[in-house]
């Protein structure tokens, strides 16, 4: 039994058709990332399968139980952690752990084994009220709040946006360690770099799947000509190579920008046409596509 | 002196109470920069940025933003630059012409300049079909750009980015930088802040900001050369961390 099966699930508010046509499973004790930007239907798919939200058509079933029809019983098995901190600000961060654990009908103890890895970093500050802990621990307490009851399935919507890079990493840290606990997570993020984390990822843009995959499948996947490239003026250089007669897309992409060429191009070409227009310092390499390329490459045309 | 410098800090502090928030920081910023400004949260960033909009009181040093004394110039200041966040832009229950035409207002344009200057933007942006349509049923990558265009509409010297491009998506997210690019190489100054480590690397400097104290404060290339590492993600890790 899959810890998650969606079929053709479908959700529209009023015109906007948030998910559409949305099939995928994911399978016992997999870290599973769901990327894409915001209005791409992560949030409502979340909702759905937390069963706080009923779907137009199309089916899900979360351990094995429909999310419409066996709401009841799959809201005491999952663990969830909202898109934004949804815990009480004015309870402490013990009371607010004691709380959750006391509405599952556990106790702290009983389960403290499962949280300790997260929950020992705030544990000093258990007196102290839930809103006035900074981001990071605010994602922590939140995330043992979500494990307490020990839930075969973790929902985490969005844990890392807003956050830092160092917490970010910290954060899928622990992941990484609940996953060898055995429990089931999906995970949903905008960060595309994030995505590399996880055993498999769904990558999905305007409520559509564009790829199921793990990344280094969806990497494999990338079939076209890319160089990573630059010059001392990366302005102009992107200009330029937009305006070359050779280039499908050149994106600016950090340090490098990233040129995909219509055909496969030896690098000196490329190198004597910024030459001709003026470059210096050119540096030009072949690049391995990025789950970023990939999705950039998948997305519907941008107006 | 100091009136050379876009925007310009020596031991800027804030305190509340017996927290310090921002410890005594300096900076200069030559204009036309792009200037990103980084820091974990909590680490003072907002703050820092408030003070420097005009929006909170110094608790000691000085500061200038395009020449004008961030104590007893602020309104001053608030003329002369543009502000967008990640959290509030526009007002999503109006439609896009009226939303462009309340923020030149605002800013103390004269009627006829929005007037001319709205076709030119909504032309640029490709929005013009949409001018009398709610801001709030655009796709977030549009209102973004619209935002920043807002934003730069009274052609303020200075602008002030804070997280702009949160959660947008990875195309439209490059296409804002590039609209960053085209005002800085008109000479607008850009102060902006970001969690994407990948777009630190397309400001002309970077600072790092470690509980209320500036950490480091260079080129993205000499700060990695510093550290010894490939990326500018490492650096922060490093910084952060330390």
């Amino acid at each position: 039994m899959k810890p998650v099966h969606i079929q053709q699930l479908t959700k529209s508010y009023n015109k906007v058709k948030a998910l559409s046509e949305i099939s995928l499973s994911i399978d016992s004790g997999e870290l599973f990332g769901l990327i894409g930007p915001d209005g791409a239907g992560k949030t409502s798919l979340f909702r759905i399968l937390t069963t706080l939200l009923v779907p137009d058509q199309g089916e899900a079933k979360v351990l094995g139980l429909d999310v419409v029809k066996d709401y009841k019983r799959i809201r005491q098995k999952i663990g969830y952690m909202p898109g934004r901190f949804s815990l009480y600000q004015d309870l402490s961060v013990e009371e607010n752990l004691q709380f959750f654990a006391t509405i599952f009908g556990t106790s702290i103890d009983e389960n403290y084994d499962l949280i300790k890895g997260v929950y020992a970093q705030i544990e000093p500050f258990k007196k102290r009220r839930a809103g006035q802990l900074s981001g990071g621990m605010k994602q922590k307490l939140a995330l043992s709040c979500a494990l307490i009851h020990r839930p075969d399935i973790l929902f985490l919507d969005e844990p890392t946006t807003g956050v830092d890079a160092v917490s970010r990493k910290e954060f899928w840290e622990m992941l990484q360690g609940l996953q060898e606990k055995g429990i089931t997570i999906l995970v949903s993020t905008p960060y595309m770099d994030e995505a590399s984390l996880c055993d498999r990822i769904a990558l999905i843009q305007s409520g559509q799947i564009l790829s199921i995959d793990s990344p280094a499948g969806i990497v494999a996947k990338f079939d076209k000509p890319l160089y990573a490239i630059r010059s001392s003026n990366m302005y102009q250089l992107i200009l330029d190579l937009r305006d070359w007669h050779r280039t499908y897309s050149i994106f600016p992409f950090g340090e490098y920008g990233h040129l995909i060429t219509r055909q496969d191009l030896p690098i000196e070409e490329i190198s004597v046409f910024l030459k001709q227009k003026g470059h210096e310092d050119i540096k030009i390499r072949r690049q391995t596509a990025t789950i970023e390329d990939c999705f950039m490459e998948l997305m519907p045309a941008v107006a | 002196m100091e009136k050379q410098w876009a925007i310009w800090a020596e031991g800027l502090t804030k305190q509340f109470g017996s927290f310090t928030a921002v410890r005594e920081i300096s900076f200069s910023i030559r204009k036309g920069e792009v200037f990103g400004f980084l820091g974990a949260n909590g680490a003072g960033k907002t703050t820092a940025m408030r003070m420097l909009t005009g929006l909170s009181r110094p608790s000691a040093g000085k500061a200038t933003v395009a020449g004008y004394d961030v104590y007893s110039q602020t309104e001053s200041i608030k003329r002369r630059i543009g502000y967008m966040s990640q959290k509030f832009s526009l007002y999503e229950d109006l439609t896009v012409k009226e939303n462009i035409a309340l923020f030149g207002g605002i800013y103390g344009m004269k009627r006829r300049a929005i007037k001319e200057k709205m076709g030119e933007l909504l032309g640029h942006l490709n929005l013009l079909d949409k001018r009398n349509h709610l801001v709030g049923s655009l796709p977030l990558g549009w209102k973004q750009k619209l935002a920043f265009s807002v934003a730069l509409f009274h052609e303020p010297e200075i602008i002030f980015l804070d997280e702009p491009t949160g959660g947008v998506d990875p195309i439209t997210r490059r296409q804002f930088w590039e609209m960053i690019y085209q005002a800085a190489n008109r000479g607008v100054t850009v102060f902006v802040t970001t969690h994407y480590m990948d777009e630190a690397e397309y400001c002309d400097r970077v600072s790092i900001m470690v509980a209320g104290d500036i950490a480091a404060l260079d080129t993205p290339t000499a700060l990695k050369e510093q550290f010894g590492v490939d990326s500018m993600d490492q650096v922060f890790v490093k910084l952060a961390r330390a």
